[in-house]
């Protein structure tokens, strides 16, 4: 090996293309044992709450193995359960990234579930009463139309706080009531279909050329995911290569050094806002275009707020909330399933989900406290 | 009185202390001197029971000693003032003074007894403290007091004091020091950590020089001079004040007219400040903290509103312009406490090296980031300032303070700036990294930069400035040549006596 090493460093580019060809591997080496680790500390988490929960389901006196196979089978057993898993997973992604993208830049969105709604309610206006048009443009502007709405209800949580000092966390919180309620009065209301015999609290049918492609036949899998995974690109791309980027991580990490920085504060933290709650808003547009084609009453069966910890989960960075996003997914599905199978109730998974989340928090605490005491030294 | 043989203290990485010797004797004041990271704080947190050594002895009036917490140490008489405070702010003097200590009318507070003990003890060291103020109204100077009647209160005879005279004036400090010869001269004994020559040289009887966690020798204070401590601390020949040609100033770069400002809390805290920066000089502002510069640096660089008057940069009105637009006149600003208030913690340090300038080319083209451009300029500055980092994409958090002070100052000298305003540059940073710093600037204002200085150091202030600025309850009051400026002169302007 020296000897041919010598052989090339005799030619200096040659030599310098060498050694930076050998550094190579080794700058791989720690890239992809960092994401490694983390993916293990993830499925560590997993199991230790399998673990937990396991010896529950046992003390109730139920079959643990019997309910996690139903769990494992139910969500990536089949065709069926994947895509019913991916189905699942698609607005955890795109609120979850909306949500990373407001946690990175400090700003503490809990209101994913009400921008959500408004992003619902955005792309079916635009569905149900725009006119017959070519399904590309027609799902462009739902699209459009649900980021708007969405980021715009959001908009008001971070205008709040940028310049008036208001506690994001409670205004958002706040404002999922708010559209909720919305939504029901709307649906019941203004927007109701009245063509049926015994009207039900729901809108009208999208028109044909606003409703998402599905993926599979005979599944429930649409274009929505691929929009989330564009979506997770695209956000990827905005947190690493951008100024804008650059401003909102400042922002978050270190509001102080930011203004000094000469960051806009104020306007970079709304606008972190806007573009989390314009995720979210494009997951209730994949939802409504994709899933259901109307806009209904408790279109959300709370994925707004299980999208947090699928954003913490996932560490806040966009490979990682697709992962977690789809782990949620899956035990959404399973959890069904399981319930069927073995008579473990849903309500489970909950308990499962939490602990994945303390778990995973706990560590970071840990990581801290020895960050702490190394400092200290 | 008190030994300590062969103290041995590994952290993760490092050895804090090894094997170091330590003898104290009563009613000395002994000063344990080396710069930052020689390891003083850990040894003096080893002999307060904050750490247990990996080997070695402590050995307390004859008897060995075994420390599991403070509270032990404490116990046996030994008490020590930390660098940073350990007062709960929102609680009064009094109430801190009880804080952790037993008393017989537990577990009510025993406020008379807490009075008696403040009255009494600051009568003693012949400063006035009311116990009922709550903690978080006083100055720092006035905190220091009050863990020092605390250490005493609760019976110490050894007293650590952790870089004391860090938080300040001349005279403050000089008050510091009457009041630990006059606990001396009750039998007590006073460990004096600092990395300050001067200080060293005017209160201690001996000195105990650490470099890397060794000792490098123990000598009595009166057979030494502060040139040859300075060598045993840094390890070479070190000068300890800069040399520079006189200035030859140009054309106003920074002119500040009749400006006045609100402070945090709403009170007056400029009022009708007046300056003038040329090319090519160092302006110093002296002046206790807390007198208004922190509200005339904001001022300037557009982070804090002003209510009256007039700022310009090379003939430009920028009052109320906004700090990117104060940036892009080519200001360059290195604020106080860096770490809080100019770092990305989680940022890499080259993404740290573009800040103030992340969305100017080449580092942005049409807001998109150009990572080999940064990551190329990063290095050089690594390289150029002698920043150790084991690359330019480690996080800023795991660089050591002076690496990171380094940092900062290399990123706001390297832009070729117009004007450099400069906090506190070498606060806390040992003597050579203050050497290197202190030369750089130098360097600018040779090459034509208008240089403002604050600074709570009087003789860095002294050591650098063409003219020096005395600042007190938010007005200059007085005006001086650096040849005409005496330390006995700025400390009384500081204290608002002339």
């Amino acid at each position: 090996m020296s000897g041919i090493q010598q052989h090339f460093i005799s030619s200096p580019s040659l030599g310098r293309l060498v050694k930076g060809l050998s550094r190579l591997p080794r700058l791989l080496l720690s890239v992809v044992a960092g994401y490694l680790r983390e993916l293990g500390v993830g499925l560590l988490a997993i199991l230790a709450a399998m673990v937990v929960v396991g010896f529950m389901i046992a003390a109730a006196g139920l079959d643990t193995l019997r309910a996690y196979r139903a769990l494992l089978e139910g969500s990536v057993g089949s065709i069926n359960g994947i895509s019913e898993t991916l189905v699942r997973a698609t607005p955890l992604i795109l609120i979850g990234l909306g949500i990373a993208v407001a946690f990175r830049g400090g700003m503490w969105n809990i209101g994913g579930e009400g921008q959500f709604y408004l992003g619902a309610l955005g792309a079916a206006l635009v569905g149900i009463y725009l006119p017959p048009m070519s399904p590309v443009v027609h799902v462009l502007l739902a699209l459009l139309s649900g980021f708007t709405c969405g980021g715009l209800w959001a908009a008001i949580a971070g205008y709040l706080r940028a310049r008036r000092g208001a506690n994001e966390i409670v205004v958002t919180i706040m404002m999922n009531y708010l559209a909720a309620f919305l939504i029901s009065f709307l649906v019941s209301g203004p927007l109701r279909d009245n063509s049926r015999l015994i009207p039900v609290p729901q809108t009208p049918r999208i028109v044909d050329s606003a409703v998402l492609p599905r993926l599979i036949p005979q599944t429930r899998i649409h274009a929505g995911f691929l929009i989330a995974i564009v979506a997770a690109v695209a956000v990827w791309f905005l947190l690493e290569r951008t100024t804008v980027g650059y401003s909102i991580k400042a922002t978050g990490e270190n509001p102080e050094a930011a203004r000094y920085g000469g960051i806009n504060v104020p306007l970079i933290s709304t606008l972190a806002m806007v573009l989390s709650g314009g995720l979210a808003g494009i997951a209730g547009m994949s939802e409504v275009t994709g899933v259901h084609r109307y806009l209904l009453e408790g279109i959300s069966p709370g994925y707004g707020y299980l999208a947090i910890a699928v954003a913490l989960f996932g560490g806040l960075s966009p490979l990682g909330v697709i992962l977690s996003a789809l782990f949620f997914g899956a035990l959404m599905v399973g959890a069904e399933a399981m319930q069927r199978a073995v008579g473990v109730p849903v309500a489970t998974i909950y308990l499962l989900q939490g602990l994945v989340v303390i778990f995973v928090l706990a560590r970071q605490v840990l990581l801290r406290r020895r960050r702490i005491l190394d400092l200290k030294a | 009185m008190l030994q300590m043989c062969g103290i041995t203290k590994h952290f993760p990485g490092v050895v804090a202390n090894d094997s170091i010797d330590l003898e104290v004797e009563a009613r000395e004041v002994h000063a344990l001197l080396g710069e930052n990271g020689a390891g003083k704080t850990t040894l003096m947190n080893i002999l307060y029971g904050v750490y247990s050594p990996d080997r070695g002895e402590i050995i307390w009036k004859g008897k060995s000693l075994r420390l599991r917490n403070p509270r032990d140490a404490i116990e046996h008489g030994i008490g020590m003032v930390h660098q940073h405070f350990t007062l709960i702010p929102t609680l009064s003097v009094a109430e801190n003074i009880l804080l952790g200590q037993r008393t017989p009318h537990e577990p009510f507070f025993d406020a008379s007894a807490a009075e008696r003990i403040v009255r009494d003890l600051s009568q003693q060291l012949g400063v006035k403290i009311d116990p009922h103020v709550k903690v978080s109204r006083l100055d720092a100077g006035t905190q220091q007091w009050v863990e020092i009647i605390r250490a005493l209160s609760r019976g110490a005879e050894l007293l650590i004091l952790d870089e004391p005279t860090s938080v300040l004036t001349p005279g403050e400090a000089e008050r510091l020091f009457e009041a630990i010869k006059m606990l001396t001269g009750k039998g007590k004994s006073v460990i004096f950590v600092t990395h300050k020559l001067k200080e060293t040289m005017a209160l201690c009887q001996r000195v105990t020089v650490l470099r890397r966690g060794k000792v490098v020798g123990t000598v009595n204070a009166c057979e030494t001079t502060e040139h040859e401590l300075a060598r045993m601390m840094v390890g070479r020949e070190i000068s300890l004040h800069v040399e520079r040609r006189p200035c030859t100033p140009g054309d106003v770069v920074l002119r500040v007219e009749e400006v006045s400002a609100l402070g945090t809390r709403g009170q007056q805290a400029l009022h009708r400040i007046c300056l003038e920066v040329r090319e090519g000089e160092i302006l110093g502002i002296a002046g206790v903290a807390g007198n208004g510069q922190t509200e005339l640096v904001g001022a300037i660089t557009g982070l804090h509103p002003v209510t009256a008057g007039r700022i310009e940069i090379a003939g430009e009105d920028v009052t109320r312009c906004s700090p990117r637009q104060i940036i892009q006149r080519g200001v360059a600003y290195i604020p106080d406490r860096p770490w809080q208030t100019a770092t990305l913690p989680d940022f890499t340090v080259a993404h740290n090296a573009i800040l103030r300038m992340h969305w100017d080319a080449p580092f942005a083209q049409k807001g998109i980031l150009r990572p080999t451009a940064i990551m190329q300029y990063a290095n050089q500055l690594m390289t150029q300032y002698d920043i150790r980092a084991s690359s330019s994409r480690v996080v800023a958090r795991q660089l050591s303070g002076g690496n990171l002070q380094k940092l900062i100052v290399a990123r706001e000298l390297a832009r070729q700036p117009r004007l450099i305003i400069a906090v506190n540059p070498t606060a806390g940073l040992d003597i050579g990294a203050r050497e290197f710093i202190h030369k750089r600037l130098i360097e600018q204002r040779d090459k034509g930069c208008a240089i403002l200085l604050v600074s709570a150091d009087l003789d860095e202030i002294m050591d650098l400035s063409d003219r020096i600025a005395v600042m007190y309850m938010g007005r200059v009051v007085g005006h001086v040549t650096c040849d005409k400026a005496t330390v006995e002169m700025l400390g009384l302007m500081m204290a608002g006596v002339v």
